[in-house]
Protein backbone atom coordinates (compact mmCIF):
# COMPACT_ATOMS: atom_id res chain seq x y z
CA UNK A 1 0.00 0.00 0.00
CA UNK A 2 2.54 2.50 1.06
CA UNK A 3 4.40 1.64 -2.32
CA UNK A 4 1.88 2.35 -4.02
CA UNK A 5 0.34 6.10 -3.03
CA UNK A 6 4.90 6.95 -2.51
CA UNK A 7 6.08 9.56 -4.68
CA UNK A 8 7.03 8.85 -7.59
CA UNK A 9 11.07 8.56 -7.57
CA UNK A 10 11.99 11.96 -9.37
CA UNK A 11 14.63 10.01 -11.45
CA UNK A 12 11.78 7.78 -12.78
CA UNK A 13 9.19 10.70 -13.71
CA UNK A 14 12.65 12.31 -15.23
CA UNK A 15 12.85 9.16 -17.51
CA UNK A 16 9.53 8.72 -18.33
CA UNK A 17 8.43 9.79 -21.82
CA UNK A 18 5.03 10.73 -20.66
CA UNK A 19 4.20 14.26 -22.62
CA UNK A 20 4.07 16.80 -20.11
CA UNK A 21 6.97 18.86 -20.40
CA UNK A 22 4.55 21.84 -22.08
CA UNK A 23 0.96 21.61 -21.88
CA UNK A 24 0.46 20.37 -18.66
CA UNK A 25 2.11 22.78 -16.48
CA UNK A 26 0.72 25.50 -18.52
CA UNK A 27 -2.78 23.81 -17.26
CA UNK A 28 -2.33 24.05 -13.70
CA UNK A 29 -1.18 27.63 -13.42
CA UNK A 30 -4.38 28.61 -15.12
CA UNK A 31 -6.89 26.32 -12.88
CA UNK A 32 -4.89 28.19 -9.91
CA UNK A 33 -5.25 31.50 -10.78
CA UNK A 34 -8.81 31.66 -12.22
CA UNK A 35 -10.71 29.18 -10.07
CA UNK A 36 -9.54 29.83 -6.68
CA UNK A 37 -13.17 29.14 -5.16
CA UNK A 38 -12.97 25.18 -4.92
CA UNK A 39 -10.42 25.72 -2.46
CA UNK A 40 -11.69 28.36 -0.55
CA UNK A 41 -15.45 26.42 -0.55
CA UNK A 42 -14.92 24.16 2.32
CA UNK A 43 -14.72 26.75 4.69
CA UNK A 44 -16.70 30.27 3.31
CA UNK A 45 -20.11 30.43 1.97
CA UNK A 46 -21.62 32.45 -0.54
CA UNK A 47 -24.14 34.46 0.31
CA UNK A 48 -26.57 34.87 -2.93
CA UNK A 49 -28.44 38.45 -3.10
CA UNK A 50 -32.11 37.79 -1.98
CA UNK A 51 -32.95 39.45 -5.66
CA UNK A 52 -31.18 36.36 -7.79
CA UNK A 53 -32.87 33.72 -5.16
CA UNK A 54 -36.33 35.06 -5.65
CA UNK A 55 -38.08 33.26 -8.04
CA UNK A 56 -39.31 35.24 -11.37
CA UNK A 57 -43.05 33.52 -10.41
CA UNK A 58 -45.38 36.30 -9.58
CA UNK A 59 -47.13 36.03 -6.12
CA UNK A 60 -51.45 35.22 -7.14
CA UNK A 61 -49.65 32.34 -9.52
CA UNK A 62 -47.59 30.83 -6.74
CA UNK A 63 -50.91 31.02 -4.44
CA UNK A 64 -53.22 29.58 -7.01
CA UNK A 65 -50.86 27.04 -7.74
CA UNK A 66 -51.80 24.84 -4.55
CA UNK A 67 -55.57 24.74 -5.46
CA UNK A 68 -54.80 23.90 -9.00
CA UNK A 69 -52.89 20.43 -7.82
CA UNK A 70 -55.21 19.72 -5.65
CA UNK A 71 -58.29 19.48 -8.74
CA UNK A 72 -55.07 17.98 -11.18
CA UNK A 73 -55.24 15.24 -8.83
CA UNK A 74 -58.90 14.75 -7.73
CA UNK A 75 -58.91 14.73 -12.03
CA UNK A 76 -56.50 11.96 -11.90
CA UNK A 77 -57.97 10.15 -8.99
CA UNK A 78 -61.59 10.33 -10.68
CA UNK A 79 -60.46 9.59 -14.43
CA UNK A 80 -58.35 6.05 -13.30
CA UNK A 81 -61.14 5.18 -11.34
CA UNK A 82 -60.16 5.51 -7.75
CA UNK A 83 -62.98 7.45 -7.32
CA UNK A 84 -66.53 5.93 -8.43
CA UNK A 85 -68.56 8.53 -9.60
CA UNK A 86 -71.16 8.12 -7.13
CA UNK A 87 -68.92 8.44 -4.27
CA UNK A 88 -67.49 12.15 -5.90
CA UNK A 89 -67.81 13.04 -8.95
CA UNK A 90 -65.17 14.16 -11.55
CA UNK A 91 -64.24 17.90 -11.90
CA UNK A 92 -65.14 17.83 -15.00
CA UNK A 93 -68.65 16.58 -14.46
CA UNK A 94 -68.96 18.81 -11.85
CA UNK A 95 -67.90 22.17 -13.86
CA UNK A 96 -71.17 20.86 -16.14
CA UNK A 97 -73.52 20.60 -13.39
CA UNK A 98 -72.31 24.08 -12.36
CA UNK A 99 -73.01 25.79 -15.73
CA UNK A 100 -76.50 24.09 -15.37
CA UNK A 101 -77.39 25.58 -12.05
CA UNK A 102 -76.09 28.40 -12.98
CA UNK A 103 -77.70 28.89 -16.76
CA UNK A 104 -81.06 27.83 -14.98
CA UNK A 105 -80.87 30.48 -12.42
CA UNK A 106 -80.58 28.48 -9.18
CA UNK A 107 -77.36 29.12 -7.89
CA UNK A 108 -77.10 32.78 -8.66
CA UNK A 109 -80.59 32.88 -6.63
CA UNK A 110 -79.70 30.95 -3.60
CA UNK A 111 -76.01 32.68 -3.89
CA UNK A 112 -78.12 35.96 -3.81
CA UNK A 113 -80.17 34.89 -0.74
CA UNK A 114 -76.77 33.72 1.45
CA UNK A 115 -74.88 36.19 0.84
CA UNK A 116 -77.28 38.76 1.88
CA UNK A 117 -78.09 36.56 5.36
CA UNK A 118 -73.94 36.80 5.52
CA UNK A 119 -74.01 40.68 5.17
CA UNK A 120 -76.70 41.54 7.21
CA UNK A 121 -75.86 39.31 9.75
CA UNK A 122 -71.99 40.37 9.81
CA UNK A 123 -72.74 43.85 9.52
CA UNK A 124 -74.90 43.23 13.33
CA UNK A 125 -72.44 41.21 14.08
CA UNK A 126 -69.95 43.88 14.07
CA UNK A 127 -71.79 46.47 15.27
CA UNK A 128 -72.31 44.48 18.91
CA UNK A 129 -69.00 42.94 19.12
CA UNK A 130 -67.45 46.42 18.34
CA UNK A 131 -69.51 48.01 20.29
CA UNK A 132 -69.52 45.51 23.22
CA UNK A 133 -65.96 45.36 23.14
CA UNK A 134 -65.28 49.70 23.12
CA UNK A 135 -67.36 49.51 26.28
CA UNK A 136 -65.66 46.96 28.18
CA UNK A 137 -62.22 47.69 26.53
CA UNK A 138 -62.45 51.62 27.02
CA UNK A 139 -64.54 51.64 30.59
CA UNK A 140 -63.77 50.39 33.71
CA UNK A 141 -67.21 49.90 34.73
CA UNK A 142 -68.14 48.44 30.86
CA UNK A 143 -65.33 45.96 31.58
CA UNK A 144 -67.19 44.74 34.75
CA UNK A 145 -70.65 44.92 33.53
CA UNK A 146 -69.68 43.19 30.09
CA UNK A 147 -66.67 40.93 30.09
CA UNK A 148 -67.62 38.39 32.35
CA UNK A 149 -71.36 37.78 31.06
CA UNK A 150 -69.45 37.89 27.60
CA UNK A 151 -66.96 35.19 28.30
CA UNK A 152 -69.62 32.93 30.02
CA UNK A 153 -71.98 32.87 26.25
CA UNK A 154 -69.35 32.22 24.09
CA UNK A 155 -68.59 28.92 25.68
CA UNK A 156 -72.02 28.12 24.65
CA UNK A 157 -71.65 26.42 20.86
CA UNK A 158 -74.00 28.98 19.17
CA UNK A 159 -74.94 25.98 16.84
CA UNK A 160 -76.84 24.56 19.98
CA UNK A 161 -79.15 27.55 19.89
CA UNK A 162 -80.31 27.22 16.47
CA UNK A 163 -83.70 25.18 18.26
CA UNK A 164 -84.25 28.28 20.68
CA UNK A 165 -83.71 30.74 17.58
CA UNK A 166 -86.29 29.27 16.00
CA UNK A 167 -88.74 28.88 18.69
CA UNK A 168 -88.17 32.88 19.01
CA UNK A 169 -87.54 33.88 15.72
CA UNK A 170 -90.12 31.43 13.25
CA UNK A 171 -88.64 30.04 10.57
CA UNK A 172 -88.22 33.28 8.08
CA UNK A 173 -85.01 35.31 7.95
CA UNK A 174 -84.99 36.31 11.51
CA UNK A 175 -83.05 33.18 12.86
CA UNK A 176 -80.59 32.60 10.54
CA UNK A 177 -79.50 36.18 10.96
CA UNK A 178 -79.39 35.74 14.42
CA UNK A 179 -77.19 32.71 14.52
CA UNK A 180 -74.86 34.99 12.36
CA UNK A 181 -74.79 37.67 14.17
CA UNK A 182 -74.25 35.92 17.12
CA UNK A 183 -71.48 33.72 15.67
CA UNK A 184 -69.22 36.73 14.24
CA UNK A 185 -69.77 38.68 17.18
CA UNK A 186 -67.42 36.82 20.35
CA UNK A 187 -64.31 36.64 18.01
CA UNK A 188 -64.45 40.58 17.15
CA UNK A 189 -65.43 41.18 20.81
CA UNK A 190 -62.18 39.19 22.51
CA UNK A 191 -59.94 40.81 19.64
CA UNK A 192 -60.93 44.01 19.65
CA UNK A 193 -61.33 43.73 23.54
CA UNK A 194 -57.94 42.18 23.76
CA UNK A 195 -56.74 45.02 21.12
CA UNK A 196 -57.42 48.02 23.29
CA UNK A 197 -55.98 46.98 26.25
CA UNK A 198 -52.70 45.92 24.36
CA UNK A 199 -52.22 49.40 23.16
CA UNK A 200 -48.72 50.98 24.39
CA UNK A 201 -49.28 52.71 28.00
CA UNK A 202 -45.91 54.39 26.94
CA UNK A 203 -48.34 56.04 23.73
CA UNK A 204 -51.19 56.88 25.83
CA UNK A 205 -48.53 58.75 27.75
CA UNK A 206 -47.65 60.38 25.14
CA UNK A 207 -50.53 61.28 23.92
CA UNK A 208 -52.02 62.71 27.23
CA UNK A 209 -48.38 64.64 27.23
CA UNK A 210 -49.37 66.11 23.92
CA UNK A 211 -52.79 67.41 25.35
CA UNK A 212 -55.26 64.88 23.75
CA UNK A 213 -58.58 64.83 25.17
CA UNK A 214 -60.10 61.67 26.22
CA UNK A 215 -62.14 61.23 23.07
CA UNK A 216 -58.55 62.87 21.11
CA UNK A 217 -56.68 59.52 22.96
CA UNK A 218 -59.45 57.50 22.04
CA UNK A 219 -59.12 58.28 18.42
CA UNK A 220 -56.02 58.84 17.81
CA UNK A 221 -54.35 56.44 19.76
CA UNK A 222 -56.23 53.83 21.21
CA UNK A 223 -58.67 52.93 18.22
CA UNK A 224 -55.63 52.58 15.81
CA UNK A 225 -53.86 50.98 18.03
CA UNK A 226 -56.39 48.32 18.44
CA UNK A 227 -56.55 47.98 14.74
CA UNK A 228 -54.66 44.70 14.06
CA UNK A 229 -56.60 42.96 16.67
CA UNK A 230 -59.35 44.51 15.14
CA UNK A 231 -58.85 42.96 11.59
CA UNK A 232 -57.59 39.60 13.42
CA UNK A 233 -61.10 39.47 15.08
CA UNK A 234 -62.42 40.27 11.32
CA UNK A 235 -60.89 37.43 10.26
CA UNK A 236 -62.08 34.79 12.33
CA UNK A 237 -65.65 36.29 11.76
CA UNK A 238 -66.12 36.18 8.10
CA UNK A 239 -64.95 32.43 8.47
CA UNK A 240 -67.57 31.89 11.60
CA UNK A 241 -69.96 33.75 9.30
CA UNK A 242 -70.18 30.98 6.53
CA UNK A 243 -70.07 28.31 9.39
CA UNK A 244 -73.36 30.14 11.13
CA UNK A 245 -74.67 30.30 7.49
CA UNK A 246 -74.33 26.42 6.41
CA UNK A 247 -76.36 25.59 9.60
CA UNK A 248 -78.45 27.90 9.81
CA UNK A 249 -79.65 27.35 5.95
CA UNK A 250 -79.35 23.54 6.03
CA UNK A 251 -82.16 23.47 9.31
CA UNK A 252 -84.84 25.15 7.59
CA UNK A 253 -85.10 26.99 4.69
CA UNK A 254 -86.31 27.37 1.13
CA UNK A 255 -83.83 29.42 -0.68
CA UNK A 256 -79.79 29.93 -0.16
CA UNK A 257 -76.90 27.32 -0.91
CA UNK A 258 -77.57 25.51 2.28
CA UNK A 259 -80.88 24.60 0.81
CA UNK A 260 -79.89 23.82 -2.55
CA UNK A 261 -77.78 21.39 -0.46
CA UNK A 262 -80.03 19.52 1.26
CA UNK A 263 -82.17 19.40 -1.52
CA UNK A 264 -79.48 17.51 -3.58
CA UNK A 265 -78.92 15.58 -0.58
CA UNK A 266 -82.77 14.17 -0.87
CA UNK A 267 -82.01 13.33 -4.27
CA UNK A 268 -78.65 11.80 -4.08
CA UNK A 269 -76.68 14.41 -6.66
CA UNK A 270 -73.18 14.87 -4.73
CA UNK A 271 -72.32 16.69 -7.77
CA UNK A 272 -74.63 19.61 -6.93
CA UNK A 273 -72.87 19.00 -3.24
CA UNK A 274 -69.52 19.28 -4.56
CA UNK A 275 -70.60 22.15 -6.38
CA UNK A 276 -72.10 24.32 -3.80
CA UNK A 277 -69.51 23.55 -1.22
CA UNK A 278 -67.02 24.58 -3.94
CA UNK A 279 -69.11 27.70 -4.13
CA UNK A 280 -68.85 28.25 -0.19
CA UNK A 281 -64.99 27.94 -0.55
CA UNK A 282 -64.71 30.47 -3.25
CA UNK A 283 -66.71 32.82 -1.04
CA UNK A 284 -64.12 32.02 2.21
CA UNK A 285 -61.36 33.13 -0.25
CA UNK A 286 -62.87 36.08 -1.51
CA UNK A 287 -63.68 37.18 2.41
CA UNK A 288 -60.35 36.27 2.94
CA UNK A 289 -58.94 38.79 -0.04
CA UNK A 290 -61.04 41.47 1.15
CA UNK A 291 -59.71 41.15 4.63
CA UNK A 292 -56.37 41.01 3.00
CA UNK A 293 -56.54 44.19 1.07
CA UNK A 294 -58.25 46.26 3.87
CA UNK A 295 -54.93 45.12 6.34
CA UNK A 296 -52.57 45.99 2.93
CA UNK A 297 -54.23 49.82 3.69
CA UNK A 298 -54.94 50.12 7.17
CA UNK A 299 -52.18 48.35 8.66
CA UNK A 300 -48.91 49.22 6.16
CA UNK A 301 -47.52 51.36 9.40
CA UNK A 302 -47.45 47.91 11.12
CA UNK A 303 -43.60 47.54 11.74
CA UNK A 304 -43.72 43.48 12.02
CA UNK A 305 -42.35 40.52 9.98
CA UNK A 306 -44.18 40.36 6.60
CA UNK A 307 -42.71 37.23 5.33
CA UNK A 308 -40.36 36.04 2.75
CA UNK B 1 -51.55 69.99 28.30
CA UNK B 2 -55.02 71.06 27.06
CA UNK B 3 -56.91 69.53 29.51
CA UNK B 4 -55.55 71.12 32.42
CA UNK B 5 -53.24 73.80 30.88
CA UNK B 6 -55.09 76.82 32.57
CA UNK B 7 -54.99 75.00 36.24
CA UNK B 8 -51.28 75.08 38.33
CA UNK B 9 -50.98 71.07 38.40
CA UNK B 10 -51.62 70.98 42.40
CA UNK B 11 -53.73 69.96 45.40
CA UNK B 12 -53.70 73.23 47.33
CA UNK B 13 -55.27 76.39 46.27
CA UNK B 14 -52.06 78.56 46.29
CA UNK B 15 -51.02 81.87 44.76
CA UNK B 16 -50.08 83.00 41.39
CA UNK B 17 -47.08 82.32 39.76
CA UNK B 18 -44.45 85.36 40.64
CA UNK B 19 -43.46 87.07 37.14
CA UNK B 20 -39.85 85.65 37.36
CA UNK B 21 -40.79 81.87 37.92
CA UNK B 22 -41.03 79.05 34.96
CA UNK B 23 -41.74 76.36 37.88
CA UNK B 24 -42.45 76.65 40.75
CA UNK B 25 -42.62 73.79 43.49
CA UNK B 26 -43.10 74.01 47.11
CA UNK B 27 -43.29 71.55 49.72
CA UNK B 28 -44.02 68.89 46.93
CA UNK B 29 -44.59 65.42 48.40
CA UNK B 30 -45.23 62.27 46.17
CA UNK B 31 -45.30 58.44 47.55
CA UNK B 32 -45.70 55.44 46.79
CA UNK B 33 -47.05 52.95 49.06
CA UNK B 34 -46.52 55.27 51.66
CA UNK B 35 -42.99 55.70 51.02
CA UNK B 36 -42.10 59.04 50.22
CA UNK B 37 -39.96 59.57 46.67
CA UNK B 38 -40.21 63.41 46.56
CA UNK B 39 -40.69 64.49 49.82
CA UNK B 40 -41.22 68.31 50.45
CA UNK B 41 -39.11 69.26 47.33
CA UNK B 42 -38.77 72.86 46.91
CA UNK B 43 -38.05 74.02 43.05
CA UNK B 44 -37.71 77.05 41.12
CA UNK B 45 -36.91 77.49 37.34
CA UNK B 46 -36.78 81.05 35.57
CA UNK B 47 -38.15 81.41 32.75
CA UNK B 48 -35.15 80.72 29.53
CA UNK B 49 -33.26 78.82 32.05
CA UNK B 50 -31.59 75.34 31.40
CA UNK B 51 -31.72 73.01 34.50
CA UNK B 52 -30.18 69.64 34.25
CA UNK B 53 -31.91 67.32 36.89
CA UNK B 54 -28.67 64.29 37.74
CA UNK B 55 -29.67 62.03 40.32
CA UNK B 56 -28.88 57.94 40.98
CA UNK B 57 -31.36 56.06 39.61
CA UNK B 58 -34.90 55.61 41.42
CA UNK B 59 -33.94 58.74 43.26
CA UNK B 60 -37.50 60.47 42.17
CA UNK B 61 -35.87 62.56 39.27
CA UNK B 62 -38.19 61.20 36.68
CA UNK B 63 -40.96 61.34 38.86
CA UNK B 64 -40.83 64.80 39.39
CA UNK B 65 -40.58 65.65 35.59
CA UNK B 66 -43.89 62.89 35.64
CA UNK B 67 -45.67 65.73 37.75
CA UNK B 68 -44.07 68.82 35.87
CA UNK B 69 -45.71 67.07 32.91
CA UNK B 70 -49.27 66.71 34.65
CA UNK B 71 -48.58 63.06 34.31
CA UNK B 72 -48.97 62.03 37.75
CA UNK B 73 -51.44 63.97 39.68
CA UNK B 74 -50.93 61.83 43.23
CA UNK B 75 -49.51 64.52 44.61
CA UNK B 76 -49.50 66.79 47.69
CA UNK B 77 -48.13 70.48 47.57
CA UNK B 78 -47.49 72.96 44.97
CA UNK B 79 -46.97 72.88 41.54
CA UNK B 80 -46.87 75.59 39.38
CA UNK B 81 -46.01 74.72 35.81
CA UNK B 82 -46.58 77.17 32.59
CA UNK B 83 -49.80 76.93 30.34
CA UNK B 84 -47.52 75.47 27.40
CA UNK B 85 -45.36 72.74 27.81
CA UNK B 86 -44.28 69.78 26.22
CA UNK B 87 -42.37 66.54 27.01
CA UNK B 88 -39.88 64.71 24.92
CA UNK B 89 -39.34 61.05 26.52
CA UNK B 90 -36.65 58.67 26.28
CA UNK B 91 -38.53 56.54 23.52
CA UNK B 92 -39.34 58.16 20.97
CA UNK B 93 -43.06 57.57 21.64
CA UNK B 94 -43.93 58.25 18.10
CA UNK B 95 -47.54 56.87 17.46
CA UNK B 96 -46.67 54.04 14.77
CA UNK B 97 -50.01 54.87 12.86
CA UNK B 98 -49.44 58.45 11.92
CA UNK B 99 -46.88 59.81 9.15
CA UNK B 100 -44.64 62.00 10.66
CA UNK B 101 -45.34 64.93 10.46
CA UNK B 102 -49.41 63.43 11.80
CA UNK B 103 -47.14 62.88 14.73
CA UNK B 104 -45.82 65.97 15.20
CA UNK B 105 -49.09 67.78 14.65
CA UNK B 106 -50.89 65.40 17.29
CA UNK B 107 -52.58 67.15 20.20
CA UNK B 108 -52.58 70.89 19.03
CA UNK B 109 -55.58 72.09 19.36
CA UNK B 110 -57.89 73.29 15.36
CA UNK B 111 -56.58 71.94 12.36
CA UNK B 112 -53.15 72.70 11.73
CA UNK B 113 -51.50 73.11 8.85
CA UNK B 114 -48.84 70.60 7.28
CA UNK B 115 -46.36 73.37 6.70
CA UNK B 116 -46.68 74.01 10.70
CA UNK B 117 -45.48 70.55 10.98
CA UNK B 118 -42.79 70.76 8.01
CA UNK B 119 -41.36 74.19 9.65
CA UNK B 120 -40.78 71.93 13.06
CA UNK B 121 -38.95 69.36 11.15
CA UNK B 122 -36.68 71.49 8.95
CA UNK B 123 -35.29 72.45 12.77
CA UNK B 124 -34.35 69.31 13.77
CA UNK B 125 -33.21 68.45 10.01
CA UNK B 126 -36.24 66.06 9.06
CA UNK B 127 -37.65 67.81 6.29
CA UNK B 128 -37.44 65.53 4.36
CA UNK B 129 -38.74 62.60 6.29
CA UNK B 130 -42.29 64.49 6.80
CA UNK B 131 -43.98 62.28 4.79
CA UNK B 132 -42.48 58.54 6.06
CA UNK B 133 -43.75 55.99 8.88
CA UNK B 134 -42.01 56.13 12.22
CA UNK B 135 -41.05 52.54 11.34
CA UNK B 136 -38.60 53.40 9.03
CA UNK B 137 -37.11 56.30 10.94
CA UNK B 138 -33.53 55.27 12.22
CA UNK B 139 -33.33 56.08 16.70
CA UNK B 140 -32.12 59.23 16.17
CA UNK B 141 -34.15 60.41 13.63
CA UNK B 142 -37.22 59.22 15.44
CA UNK B 143 -35.47 61.08 18.38
CA UNK B 144 -35.47 64.00 16.42
CA UNK B 145 -39.23 63.70 15.30
CA UNK B 146 -40.47 63.67 18.89
CA UNK B 147 -38.29 66.55 19.67
CA UNK B 148 -40.28 68.64 16.39
CA UNK B 149 -43.29 67.64 18.34
CA UNK B 150 -42.26 69.07 21.66
CA UNK B 151 -41.46 71.97 19.89
CA UNK B 152 -44.42 72.90 17.65
CA UNK B 153 -46.15 73.45 20.60
CA UNK B 154 -43.88 76.41 21.65
CA UNK B 155 -43.53 75.55 25.41
CA UNK B 156 -42.40 77.73 27.61
CA UNK B 157 -41.14 75.01 29.56
CA UNK B 158 -39.77 72.00 27.78
CA UNK B 159 -39.22 68.59 29.66
CA UNK B 160 -36.47 66.54 28.36
CA UNK B 161 -36.62 62.71 30.18
CA UNK B 162 -33.75 61.54 29.47
CA UNK B 163 -33.57 61.92 25.39
CA UNK B 164 -30.61 61.05 24.45
CA UNK B 165 -30.57 57.87 26.99
CA UNK B 166 -30.96 55.39 23.72
CA UNK B 167 -29.05 57.07 21.24
CA UNK B 168 -25.52 55.66 20.05
CA UNK B 169 -22.41 57.69 21.52
CA UNK B 170 -22.27 59.79 18.33
CA UNK B 171 -25.99 60.67 17.83
CA UNK B 172 -26.19 62.02 21.17
CA UNK B 173 -23.40 64.35 20.23
CA UNK B 174 -25.59 65.63 17.12
CA UNK B 175 -29.14 65.45 19.07
CA UNK B 176 -27.01 67.43 22.21
CA UNK B 177 -25.04 70.12 19.95
CA UNK B 178 -29.26 70.21 18.02
CA UNK B 179 -31.02 70.84 21.51
CA UNK B 180 -28.25 73.37 22.70
CA UNK B 181 -28.82 75.56 19.43
CA UNK B 182 -32.76 75.11 19.68
CA UNK B 183 -32.83 76.22 23.18
CA UNK B 184 -31.11 79.29 22.14
CA UNK B 185 -33.38 80.17 19.53
CA UNK B 186 -36.19 79.03 21.16
CA UNK B 187 -35.46 80.77 24.84
CA UNK B 188 -37.90 78.52 26.82
CA UNK B 189 -37.09 76.79 30.30
CA UNK B 190 -35.80 73.28 29.88
CA UNK B 191 -35.79 70.79 32.71
CA UNK B 192 -33.09 68.01 31.67
CA UNK B 193 -33.32 64.85 33.56
CA UNK B 194 -30.42 62.60 32.85
CA UNK B 195 -27.88 60.15 34.39
CA UNK B 196 -25.10 61.42 32.36
CA UNK B 197 -23.03 64.07 34.50
CA UNK B 198 -20.79 65.31 31.20
CA UNK B 199 -24.04 65.72 29.42
CA UNK B 200 -25.64 68.29 32.24
CA UNK B 201 -22.50 70.39 32.61
CA UNK B 202 -21.95 70.65 28.71
CA UNK B 203 -25.92 71.92 28.20
CA UNK B 204 -27.28 73.55 31.35
CA UNK B 205 -26.97 77.01 33.55
CA UNK B 206 -28.08 74.73 36.57
CA UNK B 207 -27.54 71.39 37.77
CA UNK B 208 -29.06 70.22 40.64
CA UNK B 209 -28.85 66.89 42.09
CA UNK B 210 -31.53 64.57 43.60
CA UNK B 211 -31.39 62.63 46.94
CA UNK B 212 -33.50 61.64 49.51
CA UNK B 213 -36.42 63.01 47.93
CA UNK B 214 -35.35 66.40 47.73
CA UNK B 215 -32.81 68.96 45.72
CA UNK B 216 -29.61 67.93 47.95
CA UNK B 217 -27.21 70.32 45.94
CA UNK B 218 -26.85 72.69 43.19
CA UNK B 219 -24.35 74.91 41.05
CA UNK B 220 -24.47 77.29 38.58
CA UNK B 221 -22.82 76.71 35.73
CA UNK B 222 -20.65 79.44 34.37
CA UNK B 223 -18.64 77.78 31.73
CA UNK B 224 -18.94 80.14 28.31
CA UNK B 225 -21.00 78.65 25.23
CA UNK B 226 -19.87 76.34 23.59
CA UNK B 227 -18.57 74.77 26.15
CA UNK B 228 -15.68 71.96 25.34
CA UNK B 229 -14.75 69.22 27.81
CA UNK B 230 -11.18 69.97 27.74
CA UNK B 231 -11.93 73.18 29.81
CA UNK B 232 -10.06 72.46 33.17
CA UNK B 233 -13.19 73.74 34.96
CA UNK B 234 -15.81 71.65 33.26
CA UNK B 235 -13.45 68.55 34.45
CA UNK B 236 -13.44 70.35 38.12
CA UNK B 237 -18.07 70.76 37.82
CA UNK B 238 -17.66 66.96 36.65
CA UNK B 239 -15.83 65.67 39.36
CA UNK B 240 -17.47 67.67 42.11
CA UNK B 241 -20.90 66.59 40.57
CA UNK B 242 -19.75 63.27 40.52
CA UNK B 243 -18.94 63.36 44.52
CA UNK B 244 -22.14 64.62 44.89
CA UNK B 245 -23.48 61.58 43.33
CA UNK B 246 -21.49 59.29 45.39
CA UNK B 247 -18.88 58.57 42.56
CA UNK B 248 -15.51 59.45 43.58
CA UNK B 249 -13.11 60.06 41.06
CA UNK B 250 -9.70 58.62 41.26
CA UNK B 251 -7.81 62.01 40.10
CA UNK B 252 -10.18 64.16 41.93
CA UNK B 253 -7.34 66.59 43.07
CA UNK B 254 -6.08 66.98 39.98
CA UNK B 255 -9.31 67.18 37.45
CA UNK B 256 -7.49 67.78 34.36
CA UNK B 257 -4.42 65.65 34.73
CA UNK B 258 -5.78 62.83 33.42
CA UNK B 259 -8.87 63.06 31.12
CA UNK B 260 -9.27 59.15 30.70
CA UNK B 261 -9.26 58.52 34.06
CA UNK B 262 -11.98 61.06 34.83
CA UNK B 263 -13.83 59.90 31.50
CA UNK B 264 -13.73 56.20 32.99
CA UNK B 265 -15.35 58.07 36.48
CA UNK B 266 -17.93 59.41 33.98
CA UNK B 267 -18.68 55.95 32.13
CA UNK B 268 -18.66 54.32 36.03
CA UNK B 269 -21.28 57.59 36.67
CA UNK B 270 -23.44 56.77 33.84
CA UNK B 271 -23.38 53.19 34.78
CA UNK B 272 -24.51 53.39 38.25
CA UNK B 273 -27.50 56.14 37.33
Amino acid sequence: MSISHAPPDPDVVAKSPVPDPDPDPAADTDTDTELPEPAIAGELERIVASSTRRTRVPRWLRRTSGPVLLLALWQLLSSTGVLTADVLASPGTIARVAGDIVSDGSLPNAMGVSLQRVAVGLLFGVIVGTGLALVAGLFRVGEDLVDASVQMLRTVPFVGLIPLFIIWFGIGEAPKIAIITLGVSFPLYLNVYAGIRGVDAQLIEAGESLGLSRWGLVRHVVLPGALPGAMTGLRYSLGIAWLALVFAEQINADAGIGFLMVQARDFLRTDVIVVCLIVYAFLGLLADFVVRTLERLLLQWRPTFTGR
Amino acid sequence: MATDVHRPVTTTKSPSTPPGSAVRVAGLTRSFDGRAVIDRLDLDVRPGEFVALLGRSGCGKSTLLRILAGLDRDIEGTVLVPRRKAVAFQAPRLMPWKRVWRNVLLGLAGRPERALAERALAEVGLEHRANAWPKTLSGGEAQRASLARALVREPDLLLLDEPFGALDALTRIKAQRLVDELWQRRGCAVLLVTHDVEEAVLLADRVLVMDEGVIAYETAIDLERPRGIADPRFAELRTELLHRLGVEAPDASSPASSPAAAAAAAAAAAAAA
